[in-house]
């Protein structure tokens, strides 16, 4: 089969290389999280596992929209976010075996992963922590002349939590250059956005704080990239806050314990219609632009990192139980 | 600090806070300070009067009553490089920030397996006995001494008031300075060069041989006052400065317990599950067998603070109560 090194869509000229960037990064954390499934049901990996299933196109559209100098806080969902980022799968897997080469050496677990070489931040599991978090990082950023943006995921939940209109009304009275992303995938762990917000339009929300925001379909990891590059870019020229909310859905349960009641299978099986792999791959063959080889190829690759991942996080130590009070504080008084 | 008696100034303790401020704006350009009404108000406890003059808005920032906001803020940007004095109008707020100081700051070094540091000072006003009753007057630094990650100080010194703050600074960790709102008029003298003091030893603020006096902030001035009253009696008791509540020099007290045999525990906070019981538990664990009276505690009365005056001043322990506390115990055992 020919592929076409360019497709027009809606408008927009996607390159052969970066739909096939794209819907790769998409399969990495689709296949990462798989392989988290099953480790945790084989007793491998415990603690909460909040998996990301139909979210992936909101992490990879978002996150190449930044470059290396910008900061992200996340979630306890966050397993794609660290991946995309750049922090291996192996330093991913061996976190959530509670190894000492893991990305937090073995101290933060799936909620908490961290990294200092691709400023990832975390990995909070109280929602709408990390946001005065976001806030306080783009503030040092606007006060050393730093032109950099600090990207601050988020679930719909968080916005009932008074942090967030903390953050945004601080972002918007200071001019701070973050990135506000919220994945709303309509439950907050089990309570449904009806049930739990007076105003269900959480954009308006963002808009009461003169915070200029968008909404955009997060099942589209193109429309995704394509707002968020249009955000970031006002975030990093105009160094004031967006606000992006990114329609989703999470096709399993909010994490591993949950035997998801409060919705029917139905409405799952009705969104596992807009899985964004399954979508942007269908339209980029329809449109000639890659071929089954390509995704074959894509598969067999994804499958080999993931093994590997598995194979390093196996051979991984564990930290000597006399290091367990290693960083509560740190071994030097000079920062 | 110099022992010159020419260089000598008299200063309050107010004055002595806003001079470590004002010195560490001056020294480091990371540095600076937020919190409720601290520029144009000069601070509810007029601590940091004249800074927004001096330093400008970007270095000295009001911030919105949001607690939660504006100290996970400050650990934000601790994280990005800054360092951020962050002020909470007093002890009780700090709870609408405990969030951020518990599950943030005080856990993000552990959780990253080292990675990132949070450099933030967050200073705030604690204590009764200025008739603000239960929601302005708490002394909760003890329970924020509970927590692995921070470091608790709390300077009763006008020595303390003007030098803990730089060395707080000067660490890689979270620190929270719990400054007594009632000592905030107290005067005292200092040097002129008087610089930083380290925050992680106490200090025998009174030599003795009798009891030893274990307290902080503004019940050291009562403790002292009691320790004069007794030395006048023939009882001389050694008083104990703890300076730092976490971690606890307990070197320091247990070395007093030894050579005095008896112990008292004098707190504005509350006995049960406070940080005297955590004192008392430690000598019993260190030197048990030193101790020739039961470790006796005084501590406010187990109920939220009043307004009235007269129920205010017998809820906080009083000089009075701690003299006939002491003249009990070595009466007794003598």
């Amino acid at each position: 089969m020919n592929t076409q090194d360019a497709v027009n869509l809606n408008g927009a000229t996607v390159d052969r290389d970066h739909a096939l960037h794209l819907l790769r990064s998409m399969i990495r954390i689709r296949r990462l999280e798989e392989k988290c499934a099953e480790l945790y049901s084989a007793t491998k990996i415990r603690g909460f596992l909040h998996l990301y299933d139909g979210e992936e196109a909101v992490a990879v559209g978002i996150l190449e929209a930044l470059t290396r100098d910008d900061a992200v806080v996340a979630t306890y969902r966050e397993h794609g976010h660290a991946l995309i980022r750049g922090v291996s799968a192996g330093a991913i897997l061996a976190e959530m075996y509670g190894k000492q080469e893991g990305c937090s050496r073995g101290r933060g677990g799936s909620m908490h992963l961290f990294d200092n070489k691709t400023r990832f931040y975390g990995g909070n599991a109280i929602v709408g922590g990390g946001l005065p978090i976001a806030v306080g990082l783009a503030l040092a950023d606007k006060m050393q002349h730093k032109q950099r943006v600090t990207c601050c995921f988020f679930g719909e939940g968080a916005v009932a939590e008074g942090e967030f209109h903390e953050s945004l009304n601080l972002a918007a009275l200071w001019q701070l250059p973050v990135l506000f992303v919220c994945e709303n995938n309509l439950y907050a762990m089990g309570t449904a956005l009806k049930f739990e917000q007076a105003v269900q339009d959480i954009t308006r929300k963002a808009a009461s704080y003169d915070v200029s925001s968008a909404a955009v379909d997060g099942m589209d990891v193109l429309a995704v990239e394509t707002a968020a590059k249009k955000a970031a870019q006002t975030v990093r020229t105009q160094g004031k806050p967006f606000f992006l909310e990114c329609r989703t859905y999470r096709f399993r349960a909010h994490s591993m314990y949950d035997p998801e009641l409060y919705r029917p299978k139905s409405e799952v099986e009705e969104w596992k219609k807009s899985c964004p792999i399954a979508t942007f791959a269908r339209k980029m063959k329809t449109e000639g632009c890659i071929g089954n080889v390509d995704i074959e190829t894509i598969e067999r690759d994804v499958a080999r990192e993931i093994n590997e991942a598995v194979a390093f996080a196996e051979a991984c130590t564990w930290e000597p139980i006399e290091d367990m009070t290693r960083f509560v504080h740190s071994e030097r008084r000079t920062p | 600090m110099s022992s010159d008696e020419t260089n000598l100034q008299k200063i309050t303790y107010r004055e002595a806070v806003r001079e470590g401020i004002r010195e560490a704006l001056q020294k480091d350009e990371r540095v600076f300070l937020m919190g409720e009404d601290v520029g144009r108000y000069g601070g509810c406890f007029a601590v940091t009067k004249g800074l927004l003059e001096a330093f400008g808005p970007e270095r000295i920032r009001d911030t919105p009553l949001s607690e939660s906001g504006f100290v996970g803020a400050g650990i934000g940007a601790a994280l990005g490089g800054m360092r951020p004095i962050v002020e909470i109008m007093t002890v009780n707020f700090s709870l609408l920030a405990a969030d951020q100081i518990i599950n943030n700051a005080a856990v993000y070094l552990y959780m990253s397996g080292g990675q990132f540091n949070v450099p933030i000072v967050i200073r705030m006003a604690t204590g009764g006995g200025r008739q603000l009753a239960a929601q302005h007057s708490r002394s909760l630094e003890g329970w924020y001494a509970h927590i692995p990650g921070i470091k608790v100080i709390s300077p009763a010194t006008i020595e303390d008031a003007r030098g803990m703050l730089w060395t707080a600074l000067q660490d890689p960790d979270p620190v929270l300075i719990f400054e007594n709102s009632s000592l905030y008029n107290m005067e005292g003298t200092l040097a002129a060069d008087a610089g930083p003091v380290d925050i992680d030893k106490a200090r025998v603020r009174r030599p003795g041989k009798d009891i030893t006096l274990i307290t902080y902030s503004a019940s050291l001035h009562k403790s002292l006052a009691a320790a004069e009253i007794l030395a006048k009696q023939g009882v001389e008791a050694e008083v104990i400065d703890l300076r730092s509540l976490r971690p606890l020099d307990e070197k320091t007290f247990l070395d007093s317990v030894v050579k005095t045999h008896r112990a008292i525990i004098v707190d504005e906070g509350w006995r049960s599950g406070g940080i005297s019981a955590e004192i008392s538990a430690r000598i019993m664990e260190g030197v048990f067998y030193d101790l020739d009276a039961p470790v006796e505690r005084l501590c406010s009365v187990e109920s939220p603070v009043p307004y009235a005056r007269h129920l205010e001043e017998a809820m906080l322990p009083q000089v009075d109560q701690i003299v006939n506390l002491i003249q009990k115990m070595v009466g007794a055992h003598g």
